[in-house]
């Protein structure tokens, strides 16, 4: 799904990423550690096509309708609703039966009684879990997420861990994290930056 | 048609937003209004009415130039460009429904606008309407594509009038033209084909754009 050869990354005179090589196939599982400023998050916008690298080969796999992306930022529209949100996304991606996959999703996530609220008006932890069903609306074959646990309390970490588990047979990760040891029984290899 | 459908549901979330947030158009309203007052005074009692068309342009261009600089402003500040962008859908529906959503706020914007003109200065004929339509269309496709770069960089407020401004300038000479000339067809024609151009263009290279 992804193959990276000697990639580089370079923003004017600094260089994010030097030589990085990687191989991703159909449910393999790479967690990305390293510590801050490692060109984690550089690493994970080449990979979702999000930047074009400076030097090297990197083949993507799967179009852009069958990847999903968490980053930092939950890229959702404040002054929307979770409803409306999540709509705008399921209409972009043409996601058959819509409304329920929706609803579905915010349930699960916890979020269906605050669908008609704000995102403005969202905790860290609540946007976050936003951000997941976002991502997981349409059933990417490959999802690029950047410290997923970001924000989630003890529940939002074990829904998140739940997910993770069923997907791992029907999709591909590449997971950026400060808590490798807490995915470690899914995966099938690591990438150290540094 | 799912092209069609992007670019609605696209312009439509920016219309419930400003909805919601009224952070552009009041501000646009307001500050057409206000300038064409400030004109009002500033033209000396007697002034033929060219000036005063030129006036309105200069009004209208800078409503414009407020309504672009927030454009973006939500996908900027939340990100949600990036979000937009992995779509599967064509990266230009973002721009045609982004340019759709500011040719609204113009048309808006406009309805108070021209009625003020006509208050203060001089009567709105059928040819200045058409001339600002026209106006408008090429406002709208350059614009969005200018406040999309400026909106990746960090001097963006300076960088969008630095690069709309002389864009525009060709939009500013069809538009006085067909205000003020005794045979509007040709700066209406000038208008036109600028709005063709550029829209093209814009359309075609919105992609780069929005990618690293």
């Amino acid at each position: 799904m992804i193959r990276a050869r000697a990639l580089e990354k370079r923003y004017g005179d600094k260089r994010i990423l030097r030589g990085v090589e990687l191989d991703v196939g159909p449910e393999d599982f790479l967690l990305v550690t390293g510590p801050n400023g490692s060109g984690k998050t550089t690493l994970l916008r080449l990979c979702a096509g999000l930047a074009v690298p400076t030097r090297g080969e990197l083949a993507l796999g799967v179009g852009r309708g069958h990847l999903g992306y968490v980053a930092h930022e939950p890229l959702v529209y404040r002054e929307l609703t979770a409803l409306e949100n999540l709509d705008l996304y399921g209409r972009l991606y043409r996601v058959t039966e819509r409304r329920e996959r929706i609803g579905m999703l915010l349930e699960r996530f916890g979020l269906w009684e605050a669908r008609h609220e704000r995102a403005a008006s969202y905790s860290r932890g609540m946007l976050q879990r936003l951000a997941l069903c976002r991502a997981l609306l349409h059933e990417p074959e490959l999802l690029i997420l950047d410290e997923p646990y970001s924000g989630l309390d003890d529940e939002g970490a074990l829904l998140l861990d739940r997910e993770l588990a069923e997907r791992t047979t029907r999709a591909a990760f590449v997971l950026a994290t400060h808590e490798p040891e807490r995915l470690r029984r899914h995966a099938t290899g690591q990438l150290a930056l540094t | 048609m799912n092209y069609l459908a992007d670019v609605g549901a696209l312009a439509r979330k920016d219309l419930l937003l400003e909805l919601r947030a009224r952070d552009t158009l009041p501000a646009m309203l307001l500050f057409v209004v206000s300038a064409l007052v400030v004109f009002h005074f500033v033209l000396p009692a007697g002034s033929s009415d060219l000036a005063a068309a030129g006036l309105l342009w200069i009004a209208l261009l800078f409503t414009a130039l407020l309504g672009l600089s927030r454009s973006f402003a939500a996908e900027r500040e939340q990100g949600v460009i990036d979000g937009l962008v992995l779509a599967p859908s064509d990266r230009s529906a973002i721009w045609l429904g982004k340019a759709l959503s500011i040719l609204a706020f113009l048309v808006l914007a406009e309805l108070i606008a021209l009625p003020a003109f006509a208050l203060f200065f001089e009567h709105v004929n059928g040819t200045l309407i058409g001339g600002v339509a026209l106006a408008d269309l090429g406002i709208a496709a350059v614009g969005t594509l200018l406040a999309a770069m400026a909106a990746a960089s960090r001097a963006r407020e300076l960088l969008l009038p630095l690069l709309f401004l002389p864009l525009a300038i060709p939009i500013v000479v069809g538009g006085v033209g067909a205000s003020v000339a005794d045979e509007p067809v040709r700066y209406l024609g000038l208008l036109g084909l600028y709005d063709a151009l550029f829209a093209i263009i814009c359309w075609a290279s919105f992609e780069y754009v929005v990618t690293e």
